[in-house]
């Protein structure tokens, strides 16, 4: 009786796809997308806040104001944050599906991803729609000077 | 693939480490760029984080975001800073590399690593001497 012993490296079935939105490509779609429009965005914020003038040593809450009642830079900032944080944790998920091999442990993990990319999405988008450059009683030199005007 | 001279690899040789086969992920550029991806990728996240919280600041008072901002200032925070733009800088052009791989031609890969590599070290040279008078002259 002869045996006969397959190729190693011939291609076995794979089990059919279950049908439904399949997630996982429109995650690496996503990845390339969003990490184009990131660079466009990150390397934007960073010649703004640290090239541009005396740099990180210029940066204060009246900067800060001056750029959180922009509507540009609100829109700027609002799309850096959900870009960056959905990218960033889904990087993350990657590492933790390589790396982790206890079910457990795995699920802690992404679940903890997860809660903090969420927490930080609400915060920063409420930090950004809710801002006040001229809260009341704050010493007016630490405030930008637009608010001396009200 | 230099090693690849004499016949036909056996099945043996196709496994073996030494001699990475059907990826661009093991060994050599494809891998470095792949290892220093995920490195650069995991210190940026958690920088992410912890800048998102100390931004949020902003809500809470003039004086408490001017604190922490004001220790982005120091010297040794310089520097971190320095660090997290080089990670940055790799991480988003190597990106690209990888969607031109993706997209374009894997062909050539180990080209647009060394691309990838000038690209930063021409960047670098423009941000980290303004960055750092700025840090060391305030």
């Amino acid at each position: 009786m002869s045996t006969t012993i397959e190729a190693p490296r011939s291609p076995y079935a794979r089990a059919p796809r279950k049908r439904g939105v399949n997630w996982e490509k429109w995650g690496w779609i996503y990845m390339r997308v969003s990490g184009v429009v990131l660079v466009v965005l990150i390397f934007g914020h960073l010649f703004v806040n640290l090239w541009l003038g005396e740099g990180v040593s210029a940066l204060n809450f009246a900067f800060v104001a001056g750029k959180l009642t922009n509507p540009f830079w609100m829109t700027w900032d609002v799309l850096m944050l959900w870009l960056a944080l959905i990218h960033g944790g889904n990087g993350m998920r990657t590492l933790v599906n390589d790396y982790a091999t206890k079910p457990l442990i795995r699920g802690i993990l992404k679940w903890a991803i997860f809660a903090s990319v969420a927490v930080l999405i609400i915060l920063g988008t409420l930090v950004v729609f809710t801002f006040d450059p001229c809260p009341a009683g704050q010493p007016a030199d630490l405030l930008p000077s637009f608010c001396s005007a009200l | 693939m230099p090693q690849q001279t004499a016949g036909t690899p056996t099945y043996q040789q196709k496994t073996t480490s030494r001699r990475p086969a059907g990826t661009l992920y093991r060994g050599r550029e494809g891998m470095w760029s792949w290892v220093l991806h995920r490195i650069t990728g995991v210190a940026i996240f958690f920088f992410l984080l912890v800048h998102i919280l100390d931004t949020a600041l902003v809500r809470v008072s003039p004086e408490a975001y001017n604190a922490v901002i004001g220790q982005y200032q120091t010297p040794i925070m310089g520097l971190g800073e320095t660090a997290l733009v080089a990670a940055i800088v790799f991480h988003a052009f190597n990106g690209i590399r990888i969607i031109l791989i993706d997209f374009w031609n894997a062909k050539y890969q180990k080209v647009m690593f060394y691309v990838v590599i000038g690209l930063w070290v021409v960047t670098m040279l423009a941000f980290v001497p303004r960055h750092l008078t700025n840090v060391f002259n305030h």
